[in-house]
């Protein structure tokens, strides 16, 4: 079992940044220009990286995907690569960006197009492709039925823009939600209520916490036990933040993580963590191994993890004896404003890489554009606790079915998902997301580590207090280089501080060298002149 | 002559005890596997233990098995420059500090720092197959271990013998089912440790449903022992 490598991958990969964005700008490719027809006459042979959650449903669909479109496209081959993470694709793209062997096609996240796209002519923008009549959306030569552009998801579509132009396409969308021992909650004496609040899940937690006299937990019996426990701490942070109005970013890239409300979730934490009843996936393990063993009574994790949740979960990580019988329901995240919720909106998307061959991107498009398809659509979302991002999808009737036949059987229309799934398209005007700019995936990593670190010298008995905050802050903008953004960056040098002393001093060097060398020439072509006459 | 052997045997047991005693002696302020061992989740630990095999290195982050001859140690991402990483080889002592933390049910030393010292200590596999299944086993995690006389179980409804996380590139772990007294357990070849150039990940990917192995690995632990096979022989 892997865990964080992602966010070495996504330090080491920023650390690259500069070299593909800078030594490679003098052969960079041309811009993409839309050939006047796809030649069926040529072969061509393209390159598709694709995500999984380690499902084989989810790899089916992708290789039932390439077969669908090869047969309906003889002369393009497409090859496959999975992967299970999004931070490993991140790193293999920024390598191969350098050495001019990107995939053709791949599964993404808006905040890594960011960083892509600081390359010359890197991944294609794709809004002259949507528009085009005879291969954009809905377009007279596709020969398939994808949906027209205003069958997409508006919203979902929007999440793909960055600097005013799309440079990908939504595939799937997913939030996060709460996954709740309802059976434990009751027994504690609560009720259950349609949404959770912070408040109400701190307390309650509390209660969770507490033991008897010989170690072992009231709630459950059993000697482990983390009543609250959260997946993906850095959406933590982005969701608290935005439920209290208080600052993340601004889509400039001007940083605004760092503000009080941000501090009173961090004191949250540090209080609920010393109570025994909070922890985190870095931290403990998967929150849904902890539920299924009667060890968690709130679980938050992605609605795309909805197969791992509940007693009789199709997908699992512990051994069926550690398996408890228990009642389970499915909730928004915990929320500061019932009467107004806000969860984030989240999910792959598909980007187009730039060749030197239209032609090749041209057939790029039209095999991402296939993944819009109904079949692909449906067929992946129902893998998971996803949505398919088109409404053509949507107001099918195969998807409506689908929907309709929530709890019949325990795999397709595994009751957990389908209630996942209907969270997300019951809350679509709920959700969100942050701005996207090439420093944004490093201040989402910033803002979960804060998360994480406090978690952690809480239960190290270390002193967390306002001085250990501060110190915090500090750690967490040097090690993610955010103290290179300051709010109004690319303002005045002012803004920057002092230049240290050695680059003043490389500076004085270097005008000192020009003017010797200015002195010398002047001095060559004035004693020349006095020749000369 | 008779005096001569008794010398030289006595010399012998000697340097014995003299190379057996440097992996006993522990420096100042450092635990023993015993006083590790009951050390609470949490708390700062000292160890002075033996590199048996480099799981990964990256961004200055090293992942290690570790091994005394008391009990072992898996070192989790510690602090190592891509110089160091490269001086470690199986034996190669050194002293963690750092923190001793649970995932998943692996008991691990998280957030470190080591240094390396003068010493060799390669473990040699423990027959752990008469634990399988008992509650004695936990007591070997992250040990080099060795299971005798395993068959080879179906992965899944397919019938295949084993299965790729990632089936299509092959970059990344490879899960199989092996039994013993008709009880199944889960082993994996953990791509960072054993690629797929590895003799192991190459004997995996040939095994079939029904043969019987031997291997050898490290006694990992995901929610239960799932050891990391380093090698596979069939029998």
């Amino acid at each position: 079992m892997k865990r964080g490598k992602l966010f070495p991958a996504l330090l080491a990969a920023l650390l690259l940044v500069p070299l593909f964005a800078s030594c490679h700008g003098s052969r960079a490719l041309d811009p993409f220009v839309m050939p006047e027809s796809f030649d069926t006459g040529r072969q061509f042979e393209i390159t598709f990286w694709a995500k999984n959650d380690t499902n084989k449903t989810q790899m089916k669909v992708y290789t039932d995907a390439v077969a669908g479109f090869e047969a309906l496209y003889p002369n393009v081959k497409v090859n496959l690569r999975f992967y299970t993470d999004y931070g490993r694709i991140y790193n293999d793209v920024i390598t191969n960006i350098a050495t001019r062997t990107t995939p053709n096609v791949c599964v993404t996240y808006p905040d890594h197009i960011a960083t892509y796209i600081t390359g010359v002519n890197t991944v294609v923008p794709l809004d002259s492709l949507f528009a085009d009549p005879s291969y954009g959306f809905g377009g007279s030569e596709l020969r398939y039925d994808g949906p027209e552009r205003d069958e997409m998801v508006e919203k979902f579509l929007d999440e793909c823009v960055i600097d005013g132009e799309h440079y990908a396409i939504p595939f799937m969308r997913s939030t996060e939600a709460c996954y709740i021992n309802v059976t434990m909650l009751e027994s504690l004496g609560y009720e259950l209520p349609d949404v959770l609040t912070w408040d109400f899940v701190w307390e309650v937690s509390d209660r969770a916490a507490e033991k008897r006299e010989d170690g072992i937990y009231k709630a459950n019996g059993q000697k482990t036990m983390i009543p609250f426990i959260y997946k993906s701490t850095d959406n933590m942070m982005i969701q608290y933040l935005a439920q209290r109005g208080a600052g993340y970013s601004t889509p400039e890239g001007d940083i605004l993580l760092f503000n009080d409300t941000a501090l009173s979730l961090l004191r949250d934490v540090a209080r609920h963590t010393a109570t025994g009843a909070f922890s985190t996936f870095k931290i403990s393990s998967y929150p849904g191994n902890f539920l299924n063993a009667g060890q968690c009574l709130f679980a938050v994790d992605s609605t795309a993890g909805a197969t791992w949740m509940g007693s009789l979960a199709p997908h699992a990580d512990i051994p069926p004896e550690q398996f408890v019988e228990y009642e389970i329901a499915v909730r928004p995240i915990p929320q500061a404003d019932p009467e107004n919720p806000k969860m984030i909106s989240q999910g792959p998307s598909v980007c187009v890489f730039n060749k030197s061959d239209p032609q090749e991107v041209l057939a790029s498009w039209l095999f991402a554009q296939y993944l819009l398809t109904n079949d692909v659509q449906i067929g992946y979302a129902s893998s998971e606790g996803y949505i398919p991002v088109t409404k053509k999808a949507h107001q099918s009737e195969a998807y409506r079915e689908y929907l309709e036949r929530g709890g019949e059987d325990g795999l397709e229309h595994y009751d957990v998902k389908i209630a996942a799934t209907q969270l997300l398209l019951s809350n679509i005007d709920r959700t969100f997301v942050t701005p996207v700019f090439n420093g944004s995936a490093s201040l989402r990593d910033a803002a979960g580590q804060m998360i994480e670190n406090t978690s952690k010298s809480v239960r190290r008995r270390e002193t967390v207090d306002d001085a250990y905050f501060e110190k915090l802050v500090s750690d967490v903008r040097s090690l993610y280089r955010l103290d290179q953004h300051t709010p109004g960056a690319g303002g005045s040098g002012a803004e920057l501080g002092k230049l240290p002393g050695p680059s003043v001093a490389l500076i004085a060097a270097l005008l000192v060298a020009w003017l010797v060398m200015g002195g010398v020439v002047l001095a060559r072509f004035l004693h020349n002149r006095e020749g000369k006459s | 002559m008779k005096k001569l052997l008794l010398l030289a045997f006595a010399l012998m047991m000697v340097f014995a005890v003299v190379a057996c005693s440097d992996t006993d002696k522990k420096g100042e302020g450092v635990m023993t596997y015993a006083e590790y061992d009951a050390a609470e989740l949490q708390t700062q630990v000292v160890v002075e233990t033996y590199v048996q095999a480099k799981q990964s290195w990256w961004d200055n982050k090293a992942t290690l098995y570790t091994q005394d001859k008391d009990g072992a140690y898996f070192i989790y991402e510690a602090a190592c420059s891509e110089a160091d990483y490269a001086k470690l080889t199986p034996g190669t002592k050194i002293k963690v500090t750092g923190y001793k933390a649970e995932w998943s049910g692996e008991i691990e030393i998280a957030d470190a720092t080591f240094e390396i010292e003068t010493g060799n200590y390669v473990a040699k596999a423990e027959d752990v197959t008469s634990l399988l299944g008992t509650d004695d086993l936990v007591k070997h995690q992250n040990k080099f271990v060795s299971f005798k006389g395993m068959k080879v179980e179906a992965y899944d409804e397919s019938g295949a013998a084993f299965a790729y996380k990632d089936p299509e590139g092959k970059s990344d772990d490879l899960y199989f089912k092996v039994s013993k007294d008709g009880k199944t357990y889960d082993f994996c070849v953990e791509y960072y440790l054993c690629g797929k150039d590895t003799d192991v990940y190459k004997a995996v990917e040939g095994l079939k449903v029904g043969d019987t192995v031997d291997m050898e690995g490290f006694l990992y632990w995901y929610n239960g022992a799932n050891p990391h096979i380093t090698s596979v022989t069939v029998k």
